[in-house]
């Protein structure tokens, strides 16, 4: 454990390093680039008059309701799609063209038609998620041996169980894979939400800090969204870890 | 003679193509009975793959019927050219598989799991995962996921094709070893005529496609069989009478 942390620990170190020896030793000045001391002491006050965690919780909830979403109606239609060949030629056109606008440009539509509180959020969230999971419940469902299914067959099985029992084990490698990507882009969702209009969540202290010239208070947003990205990133790890052991080489 | 557990009548296979269909099988009819051991011989690309799709119910045949002494869905097991198993599942969990499918309570599949692990000799390895087991334990495993449940018919799809040579040898005394110890019926396909030979109570010989049974030969050699009755004169005589009927 200690060996695995020791690199990202110095490296750590020696950006803070740097980037305290640039702004302590040029003249750029705070409020284009502040030090990390500045943004440390910022990221304390807003943590003890509680607008920081408030703010985080709000984007966090906003994530984590749209990945459930995404995921799940990712998850349905991938697998409707992985069975059926003519469904998937009818509705892939359009499943791709979707993925040709940016969220960017119907973002400040879904604010429109949802309202500017969370559920907009949400949404924006989940249909950014929506397809690299979808992908990837496609092409783990259609990688799943055909042989399984033969032996399925001939022991009488119901569709449920070879569901259960060949389906879903034999296509979760790929589609925690698609998850991964999913739960990073989740995270770009909500603030891509939250900046188009928003009274609360990261996104709008990031922009608050932006308009007051508070950039210390911008840093300390783009720090949280970070650690959030990373913390759903090593969720996603652990499942795999606990569902995919048996891929794992021998000698690991 | 007892009756027949299976009674296979004029099974036709066409599997449907660009030019008027591929006729697999042409008018195929036997009779199984009772903890008979039946090889179906034949070069590939007659049909022996099909005729076992056919008998575990994963495809229909064109037209033609079988049916089972009972009368009902027979329950099957089924041994395929590669182990099939699950890479997800542990020894023991791969085994326990046709229990699990048909809902069998925890205890006795714990026990039947246990006494197939002793009857295929792994022992030490009923925790293990596939990808840490040689081909010849993979079959294996393979061969007790499809005896646990006791099935009506095995059927054997070339089980020991990707098997090196010794480990074949080996396995075939397995495989009658276990046969001998479950008393089933068993149908199993192969191209080896020693393999038939070596394990077969009757071998059908099959013709090139579309494969229709050319010849239906019993196998009088007596049981146990070992490694040198494959020098005997009667061994070999019926070797050579095979090997003609394969063109």
């Amino acid at each position: 454990m200690m060996k695995k942390l020791t690199p990202i620990l110095l490296s750590t170190l020696t950006f803070l390093l740097g980037w305290h020896l640039i702004t302590r030793y040029s003249d750029i000045p705070n409020f284009i680039l502040p030090s990390p001391l500045s943004v440390w002491n910022r990221f304390l006050k807003s943590v003890n008059d509680g607008s920081l965690p408030y703010h985080t919780w709000i984007t966090l909830i906003e994530i984590v309701l749209g990945l459930v979403v995404g995921v799940l109606f990712a998850t349905v239609v991938g697998y409707i799609l992985a069975k059926s060949r003519s469904l998937e030629k009818v509705l892939s056109p359009y499943l791709v063209a979707s993925q040709a606008i940016p969220v960017v440009a119907i973002a400040p539509l879904l604010v429109i038609w949802l309202g500017d509180g969370i559920l907009s959020k949400v949404i924006i969230c989940a249909l950014i998620v929506f397809f690299p999971v979808l992908v990837n419940t496609i092409v783990g469902v259609r990688a799943v041996p055909s042989a399984l299914y033969d032996l399925m067959g001939s022991l009488h099985a119901s569709r449920v169980q070879t569901l259960w029992k060949v389906e879903v084990p034999a296509s979760l490698p790929v589609f925690l894979g698609g998850l991964r990507i999913g739960a990073t882009l989740s995270v770009i969702g909500a603030i891509v939400g939250e900046l188009v209009s928003a009274e609360q969540g990261l996104g709008f202290l990031l922009q608050l800090g932006d308009f007051q010239y508070d950039t210390p208070m911008v840093f300390v947003a783009v720090f949280m969204l970070i650690a959030l990205a990373l913390m759903l990133y090593g969720v996603v790890r652990l499942l795999e870890n606990k569902f995919l052991k048996w891929q794992e080489r021998s000698n690991v | 003679m007892h009756t027949p557990i299976l009674t296979i009548r004029n099974i036709n296979t066409v599997f449907p193509d660009e030019n008027g269909g591929l006729r697999a099988l042409r008018d195929v009819s036997f009779d199984v009975h009772p903890r008979e051991f039946i090889c179906v011989l034949g070069p590939s690309g007659s049909g022996k793959t099909t005729l076992l799709r056919i008998l575990a119910g994963l495809i229909k045949p064109t037209s033609g019927s079988f049916t089972f002494g009972h009368g009902e869905q027979p329950s099957i097991g089924m041994v395929f050219q590669q182990a099939n198993l699950m890479p997800w599942r542990t020894v023991t969990e791969n085994i326990k598989l046709p229990l699990e499918v048909k809902q069998m309570d925890e205890k006795s599949t714990r026990e039947k799991t246990k006494e197939m692990i002793e009857l295929i000799g792994l022992d030490g390895f009923a925790e293990t995962l596939p990808r840490d087991l040689s081909g010849g334990m993979a079959q294996r495993v393979a061969i007790a996921r499809a005896l646990i449940h006791n099935p009506d018919l095995l059927l054997l799809d070339e089980p020991f094709g990707s098997l090196d040579a010794l480990t074949r040898e080996r396995m075939w005394t397995e495989l009658s070893r276990i046969w001998q110890a479950r008393q089933q019926t068993v149908i199993m396909v192969t191209h080896s005529i020693n393999e038939s030979l070596f394990l077969a109570d009757r071998v059908l010989v099959l013709t090139r496609r579309p494969g229709t049974i050319k010849m239906d030969m019993e196998v009088d050699l007596p049981r146990p069989r070992n490694d040198d009755m494959r020098y005997t004169p009667h061994f070999g005589k019926l070797a050579r009478k095979l090997r003609e009927a394969i063109e």
